[in-house]
């Protein structure tokens, strides 16, 4: 991708690697601290791996104590931190810098407590999403959000990017489904927000942490809600003659008072790529395919299927399929599940993009990505949380070009101004991290921005916690002439720009 | 406390000098005005809930409920988005013309304070985040916020947010200002999440015979697949008489025995898996040779709606205390509550509207530290005339209340907005 702006390195640190990395081994067992190379190399990047950067030095620390003195030497010495999860994001957000340490929490990957009394579940932020869900499907529960990386993005970095997935509409994000967080701040703090117990009084600062990007604090410990298994859970796949009426019909299934458990839409090109891939057995005819899954009671999903049947066909579908078992209703989503290696199997790379638009804007919104996609000559394929309205355009181009590279950069941005301009927003659930700070002022002007650099501000005071992430390098911002500077001067000179 | 001053702007001032600002606009210019004067201001609604918290120490008073009205509803995207101090009971109405709701049931203060409805506005409801009955199944106010646009303590107009219930696009501040009370930003627009209504309810009431009782059935129930919208347990008070008699009159249904303890849960869906639930939860509970009653619609609705009324506690002039703790502690709190004080318990559990009598104001202390030992927290909600604040309203431990402080500092500096409605010094 085209040159990245990062904050500017500080060489007196770079100097004194040597130093640091001594210093950081008397703060945990000198075997989780990482400074040769090729040791270096498996974290020059996360899932966004167009981008990549050697860190100073890795430290994985085992616990809690071990963060906070950690956190308290890099605060003392001016030193900036990355934290990083399990690697899975796509937006840069665990990305190195050179003059950086990068904070792992891989090792964090207990379970702590499991509170069948209190609906929760406490654990390190290393576990994996499914892995909570596993702990405690034997007794009919699970974690509700399910990004589609649950099998290796860990609970901690879900909270660091308040991850969504396919259940968002119902049963809502990662901030709707945890009780509390432990959480270490940039001096060392150690700090508790919420526990057991439902909204906790005063400042929601969990509300605060939950999709703050690793800016604000390093999260330690996660309380979440656990809820019990449907008894019954049954998916609907349908197939449409055109855009604007499966489109339709999606819209009308939500306005008649159904809230699915999960709806998806695929587009044409979609539909062909994860048949041919995965041999789901979706209909190649349709123009647009929608899958609509409703859980609860036996009664109840019946009643739920009934009524989504007549609206689709009233919305002229072309195809219709109940899922009859289990084993059918995951052979529905098994295509779905599997767009984006389906993607990566029809060009050499793809980009996937993330955006939120009103559910009732998609046909228009398809409609102006086949434009742009004619424009820049790259091919795409869409794939939509029709019951949130977040789209996820994935675009396939040859990294090895850096002609089709740049296109590629140009067509993802021109999508998120579009999802902007229909009323929606840059991210639905991959996070702003590098990859689209420079668009945030797309949705927010001067005011909006500096209000929540000053909450980093208040937080972090010295900017040394994973900078250079989520908020626009003022350089390219000012280019673009969104904020306002005036002689070099800008409105609030006292606070840092990031 | 700050003198009062002359402010420049050309906003409406009533004979109490109450400031009425009518738009976004002039909000910013009153309190950039303020700021530049160092003085600080209440910022009420329309008043219905400003006696929770503390008095806060301002020379001025900003009412935002000029700036009232629907922006725009689409029932098919489930979301409403109005202007701040849009009364609950007109989003209400216009929600229920489409079938719609906000799910989180909203409380009605109005009867605590003085004996009659009041659920005030939007904005003074997110800025208490108190939800009502269903707060256990669909989440709190703060979940079913999607944006706001708010100024805050410098003056400046600033927004979080959209319209889509999937955002991660910067830090999310609607949940910070949920609950806030009013010392962040002084709201003047909001965006809330609807959903559907459920067609039709029904409530069932079980008779238990001992605590022990209680928390297994509502541990069976939170733990059912049969979704339950709404579980309390009303005791029976039969050591304070007064209490006693209106507790039996607000519970006076055809099918209820009102004048023992009873554990009360509502089924909501259509009418069929209604009956398939509540049979389910029958079972689960071991209920088929239990004396149990049933209300059907009719009485299930005002049931639950004197409930979110805290009609049991109307115009009380004692210590009214709102407890949450993670339920498998609430046992041994109802135990110790039994024979102290008048209460009920909302949430499956969870949930405690305690009632301190004023000569008993001492053993606020005692319930903190209950609540604090169980992981939960209390909030003084309202306080009787003798009541002097020498025990906090609000729970707040040291390293919460240094990060309260400077993120109050980020958004208002110079503690322009309700100073000390919280904490002292936030």
């Amino acid at each position: 991708m085209s040159e990245l702006a990062l904050p500017k390195i500080d060489n007196s640190i770079l100097n004194r690697k040597s130093e640091i990395v001594k210093n950081l081994s008397k703060l945990t067992d000198k075997e989780n601290v990482l400074s040769e190379a090729d040791e270096l190399r498996p974290y020059e990047t996360d899932a966004l791996s167009v981008y990549t950067q050697t860190p100073l030095a890795v430290v994985l620390p085992e616990n809690t104590d071990e963060v906070s003195e950690i956190l308290k030497y890099c605060y003392s010495e001016n030193i900036k931190v990355v934290p990083r999860g399990a690697g899975t994001g796509l937006s840069g957000g665990a990305l190195p810098l050179q003059d950086a340490i990068l904070l792992g929490l891989g090792k964090f990957n207990k379970i702590l407590e499991i509170d069948y009394k209190n609906k929760c579940v406490v654990t390190q932020p290393g576990v994996t999403n499914l892995g909570i869900t596993h702990a405690v499907q034997h007794k009919g529960f699970y974690y509700a959000p399910d990004p589609s990386s649950q099998l290796a993005c860990s609970i901690g970095g879900n909270v660091a990017e308040n991850s969504g997935g396919v259940h968002s509409l119902k049963y809502g994000t990662t901030t709707n489904n945890i009780l509390g967080v432990q959480m270490v701040m940039m001096d060392g703090t150690i700090c508790r927000f919420g526990g057991k117990s439902f909204d906790q009084e005063g400042y929601d600062l969990m509300g605060l942490i939950c999709g703050s990007e690793g800016l604000l604090g390093v999260v330690t410990e996660v309380t979440v809600k656990i809820l019990k298994t449907p008894d019954v859970v049954r998916a609907a796949l349908i197939g449409f003659p055109s855009i604007k009426e499966g489109g339709d019909a999606a819209s009308e299934i939500i306005s008649s008072g159904i809230v699915p458990a999960g709806m998806e839409i695929m587009d044409k090109a979609l539909i062909e790529a994860t048949d041919n891939f995965s041999k789901a057995g979706y209909p190649r005819d349709a123009e647009l395919l929608l899958i609509v899954e409703l859980d609860g009671t036996e009664s109840e999903v019946d009643e739920l299927i009934r009524k989504v049947e007549a609206i689709c066909k009233k919305n002229n579908c072309s195809s219709l399929k109940l899922s009859n078992s289990e084993k059918e209703r995951l052979s529905f989503w098994a295509g779905r599940k599997a767009a984006f290696p389906a993607c990566g199997a029809m060009a050499p790379d793809y980009y996937c993009m993330d955006g939120s638009i009103p559910r009732g804007k998609l046909a228009e919104a398809l409609l102006e990505i086949k434009k742009l996609s004619e424009k820049y000559e790259l091919p795409v394929a869409n794939c939509f949380h029709a019951g949130d309205g977040n789209l996820h355009p994935l675009i396939m181009f040859d990294g090895n070009d850096k002609e089709q590279l740049r296109k590629t950069e140009e067509f993802g941005s021109e999508i998120l101004k579009t999802c902007v301009r229909l009323g929606g927003v840059i991210t639905g659930e991959h996070g702003v991290g590098i990859e689209k700070r420079e668009l945030m002022c797309e949705m927010f002007n001067d005011n909006d921005i500096q209000q929540q650099l000053s909450i980093k501000k208040s937080l972090d005071e010295k900017n040394l916690l994973n900078p250079g992430k989520v908020y626009p390098i003022l350089r390219k911002c000012a280019e673009e002439g969104r904020v306002h500077v005036h002689k070099n001067k800008d409105k609030f000179p006292d606070l840092p720009r990031f | 406390m700050s003198t009062k001053i002359k402010i420049n702007s050309q906003i409406f001032q009533d004979s109490n000098n109450v400031y009425y600002p009518k738009d976004e606009v002039e909000v910013s210019d009153l309190i950039r005005e303020l700021y530049e004067q160092d003085s600080p201001t209440e910022i009420i609604g329309n008043n219905s809930k400003s006696f929770i918290g503390n008095k806060t120490q301002s020379a001025n008073t900003t009412s935002l409920s000029k700036i009232s009205g629907i922006i725009d509803y689409r029932p098919e995207e489930l979301y409403i988005k109005v202007k701040a101090c849009t009364p609950i009971n007109e989003i209400d109405k216009v929600l229920s013309e489409n079938s719609q709701e906000l799910a989180f049931e909203p409380i009605d203060f109005g009867y605590i304070k003085d004996g009659k409805s009041n659920k005030g506005t939007i904005a003074g409801y997110l800025s208490c985040n108190y939800a009502g009955s269903r707060r256990f199944k669909v989440g709190s106010v703060r979940d079913h916020v999607l944006g706001f646009k708010g100024v805050n303590g410098k003056g400046d107009i600033i927004k979080s947010g959209g319209t889509v219930v999937k955002n991660v696009t910067g830090y999310d501040l609607s949940k910070l200002i949920a609950g806030s009370f009013g010392t962040l930003v002084a709201l003047t627009e909001i965006t809330l999440k609807v959903l559907p209504k459920k067609d039709s309810s029904k409530t069932v009431i079980i008779y238990p015979d001992n605590f022990e009782q209680i928390y297994d059935f509502f541990n069976k129930l939170s733990s059912s697949s049969s979704e339950i919208s709404g579980a309390v347990f009303i005791p029976e008070q039969s050591n304070d008489k007064e209490f006693s008699v209106k507790r039996n009159n607000v519970f006076k249904f055809n099918d209820l025995k009102s004048k023992v303890s009873f554990v009360a849960f509502r089924v909501e869906g259509d009418k069929i898996s209604i009956e398939e639930k509540i049979n389910n939860l029958k079972k689960e509970l071991e209920l088929n040779n239990s004396d149990i009653s049933t209300l059907d619609v009719y009485q299930s609705e005002p049931f639950w709606k004197k409930i979110n009324n805290l009609e049991v506690f109307e115009k009380t002039e004692h210590n009214l205390i709102r407890m949450v703790i993670p339920p498998a502690n609430g046992s041994k709190l109802s135990k110790y509550l039994e024979n102290n004080h008048n209460y009920f318990i909302d949430w499956c559990g969870s949930l405690f509207w305690i009632e301190v009598n004023s000569k008993k104001e001492e053993k606020i202390k005692d319930l903190k530290k209950m609540a604090n030992d169980f992981g939960g927290y209390l909030t003084v909600i309202k306080t009787s005339s003798e009541y002097d604040y020498g025990e906090p309203i609000f729970t707040v431990d040291k390293v919460r209340l240094m990060i309260s402080e400077k993120v109050k500092q980020s958004f208002d500096p110079k503690r322009i907005l309700n100073p000390g409605k919280m904490y002292r010094g936030v």
